[in-house]
């Protein structure tokens, strides 16, 4: 049951919807049907997919398609813009007390890793802000968690704020405020117990640390691979509690992260950091725009859709196909296009950016990485303008003088002809198939 | 309504204390679950596409997983056309029924395999935070009651506390923990651990492994490696090697299911964390999608509150109030 990507699940639908000016209720509910399940698979909560796609239909059914998209592509973007609107667009910073110091409480479920983030979170303050925190081990249920908190101090060779396990969080919280103002801390951090939302005493006590203490952030920490509960939990700790902000946790896994989402929706508050992996500086800030398309497993579909959209030249276009579609392409196009992908970005990441791109034939043979690019650049500015015109009159005498022109290697000469070859062949095919269906279809790239 | 008859007559041989146990920490299930299935039925009357797909929603909000709700809606479906049912009502059972078959798939091995005069090895994986040391504690304290001579492994070298964590465990029920340093190599502690457990002459040898994340091939290696270390000293060893999820796990659970069955054989699953959820539902999508039994499941933080799992006892506890309606209905 591996995650299929919603790119995949999507060409099938994305196909079928070519050509037609407006997007049409039948495109929209097709389509919707697949980004309702990827998001469901993903542990977005039910009701948040159900809000979110009612959102989307509403907004993609009568659009204008615009020139150089599918209507499929236009919904998809719909679905792009709604998904990043819906995780907040912009990055939030760690909050920041007028007076010092700044009291952050970290609450969560058990196993959320509300330990390790407070390790992690005082080192990231103290490299990336240059602050002196202080860390509370507030956690007297779970064995050793104090022990944990301590090594990770005695690691980080910060300041750890501990009483023992027989002491009640409260008075260890308070304590603490008293040792942070005395020591000129400019951070309090309390790690507090991990406890099921549901548990009333354990609650309760959060509570009275939040009053005692008047926190000007409460994180609450959650696994990122937390499935549907996610609200719930988000829920009730924000309703106790007030929280001002979310670390999501384990992302470093292959979790599609949708409890992310739910979260988001449901609390409306902002995920702050996300956990990246197991060691100490291993914590990074959100980035929203991210999240949205590895919840949607689109690859980078949307970027290229963005970014073919601005950036490819509609008339070269329609020279470009019109000499595919009648096998003219030389040499210069070849060049003249490598260009024109180029300024979209890196290639072997745009290649992955297109759906189904790996499973037409042909295109896994042509190896594209960056540097390459500049040698076939060379190569061909190497060529002679018959050359370039009509490849078949390169010799192996004029192969040679290419070669040592370009600073390349004649194997890399022949590599170049051989794919040319073997893309102008598939392009052929992919006008062919185009020839079939709609004349007036809307082709841009040849990959597209 | 027999098939609820069948099911009361299954446990009512079983101690009062399990079936309390299922209950009292499947409540939260049920009552968002079965609740929510209830007013389904009292809300539609008719079995309609509305029906289903609200149905529907029901099962992904208790993280079933899609795949095995469309499977599942697939099969009501076609029922609801052959029967000829037309009022949701009469559908209701056929829902339970589906359910329940789902759960007691087959005649699964929920047992241990616990050698009866030899060294048996316990490993425990999974991915972090999801129990694995409190599981050992609980397993532990069940075995010790059991009057058997436990050893644990404090096999997790790298999270910090870790070893400690499970020192307060041993203390607290009273077996020995064999440990190196903080940051050693887990593979010899397992190499120590074993030697420790025969030359002590223990009957379980429960082994605690670091929490990683399926993805990391290189940490999945080393649990390779550790297994092989542990095999290589006893040949038959592991016995168990038990994968623990955390009940509030997504669909993710099923790719940690996946990674580490192919890393480690994984022989049984321990579902923790089950009580402070509505998720009960997972067990459904792992019985449906993957072919490693439910053996344990964590009911609540106690001590003993660590159950092994009887599909039987699981269905009783989510249908409960099904259940006793059923009877009220058949006494009038």
């Amino acid at each position: 049951m591996a995650f299929e990507g919603l790119a995949e699940r999507l060409q099938g639908t994305i196909s079928k919807l070519r050509g037609k000016g407006k997007v049409t209720e039948t495109d929209v509910k097709e389509m919707m049907r697949e980004v309702r399940l990827a998001l469901l698979e993903a542990d977005v909560n039910f009701k948040v997919v159900k809000q979110f796609i009612s959102t989307v239909k509403e907004r993609a059914i009568g659009q204008e398609v615009l020139k150089s998209l599918t209507p499929g592509q236009q919904v998809i973007k719909v679905v792009n813009e709604e998904l990043t609107n819906l995780m907040g667009g912009e990055q939030s910073k760690i909050a920041v007390a007028s007076k010092p110091p700044t009291v952050v409480m970290m609450v969560g479920l058990q196993g959320a890793g509300k330990t390790t983030t407070t390790g992690k979170l005082a080192n990231h303050l103290r490299k990336k802000h240059n602050r002196n925190p202080l860390m509370v081990a507030a956690d007297i249920y779970r064995p050793a968690a104090i022990k944990q908190l301590e090594t990770l101090g005695k690691q980080l060779n910060m300041p750890v704020f501990s009483m023992g396990d027989q002491v009640s969080p409260v008075e260890i919280a308070k304590n603490a405020m008293e040792k942070a103002k005395e020591d000129h801390h400019d951070y309090v951090l309390i790690d507090t117990a991990g406890r099921l939302h549901v548990d009333e005493e354990l609650m309760n006590e959060l509570e009275e640390i939040k009053e005692l203490t008047s926190p000007d952030e409460i994180l609450l920490v959650v696994d990122a691979m937390t499935g549907q509960d996610a609200v719930n939990v988000a829920e009730s700790f924000n309703e106790r509690l007030g929280i001002t902000g979310v670390v999501l946790t384990k992302l470093d896994g292959d979790t599609r992260g949708g409890a992310a989402l739910s979260i988001k929706a449901v609390t409306d508050t902002p995920i702050k950091f996300a956990g990246m992996g197991e060691k100490i500086d291993a914590l990074e800030a959100f980035h929203p725009e991210r999240m949205a398309s590895r919840i949607l497993g689109m690859g980078d579909v949307l970027t290229l859709i963005e970014k073919a959209q601005t950036n490819v030249d509609e008339e070269k276009a329609k020279e470009l196909e019109r000499k595919m579609r009648s096998n003219e392409l030389t040499f210069d196009d070849f060049l003249e296009q490598l260009e024109q992908v180029k300024s979209m970005g890196p290639l072997d990441e745009l290649l992955n950016m297109m759906p189904g791109a790996g499973k037409m034939k042909g295109m896994k043979n042509i190896q594209v990485d960056d540097k390459q690019l500049g040698h076939i650049e060379a190569i061909v500015k190497s060529m002679t303008k018959a050359e370039k015109e009509d490849p078949s009159i390169l010799n192996a005498s004029r192969r040679r003088r290419i070669a040592k022109g370009s600073g390349t290697t004649i194997q890399e000469v022949n590599r170049l002809i051989k794919q040319f070859g073997e893309m102008k062949k598939m392009m052929k095919q992919m006008a062919g198939m185009q020839g079939k269906g709609k004349k007036k279809g809307g082709f841009k790239l040849p990959f597209m | 309504m027999s098939f609820f008859k069948k099911l009361k007559e299954k446990i009512t041989g079983q101690t009062e204390t399990v079936t309390e146990k299922f209950k009292g920490g499947l409540s939260k299930t049920r009552d968002s679950f079965v609740g929510k299935m209830n007013d389904l039925v009292k809300n539609y009357r008719k079995v309609d596409e509305e029906f289903f797909e609200e149905l529907e929603e029901i099962l992904i909000s208790a993280d079933v997983g899609v795949h095995t709700v469309m499977d599942l809606i697939d099969d009501l479906k076609d029922e609801a056309r052959t029967r000829n049912i037309k009022e949701a009502v009469d559908i209701q059972p056929v829902i339970s029924e589906k359910l329940a078959e789902l759960l007691q798939k087959s005649e699964e091995e929920t047992e241990l395999n616990i050698q009866e005069d030899s060294l048996t090895v316990i490993l425990m994986v999974g991915v972090n935070g999801v129990g694995k040391t409190t599981t050992i504690g609980k397993l532990a304290h069940k075995f010790k009651e059991d009057g058997k001579n436990v050893v644990l492994a404090a096999g997790d070298t790298f999270r910090a506390g870790a070893i400690e964590q499970l020192e307060v465990w041993g203390e607290r029920v009273g077996v020995d923990v064999i440990k190196q340093q903080a940051g050693s190599d887990p593979a010899a502690v397992m190499y120590d651990a074993v030697q420790a457990a025969k030359s002590r002459n223990a009957d379980i040898l429960l082994c605690d492994t670091a929490g990683r994340l399926q993805n990391k091939v290189n940490l999945m290696n080393e649990l390779e490696k550790v297994k092989r270390v542990i095999t290589r000293e006893i040949p038959d060893a592991p016995h168990e090697v038990l994968l623990v999820l955390d009940a509030t796990t997504g669909q993710n659970a099923m790719s940690q299911a996946k990674t580490f069955g192919k890393a480690t054989d994984v022989s049984g699953i321990v579902l923790t964390k089950l009580d402070g959820t509505a998720k009960g539902g997972i067990v459904l999508a792992i019985r449906h999608e993957l072919d490693i039994p439910v053996k344990f499941v964590g009911l609540g933080e106690g001590m003993d509150d660590l159950q092994e799992f009887q599909a039987d006892q699981y269905v009783h506890g989510l249908f409960a109030d099904v259940l006793e309606q059923a009877e009220e209905a058949a006494e009038n």
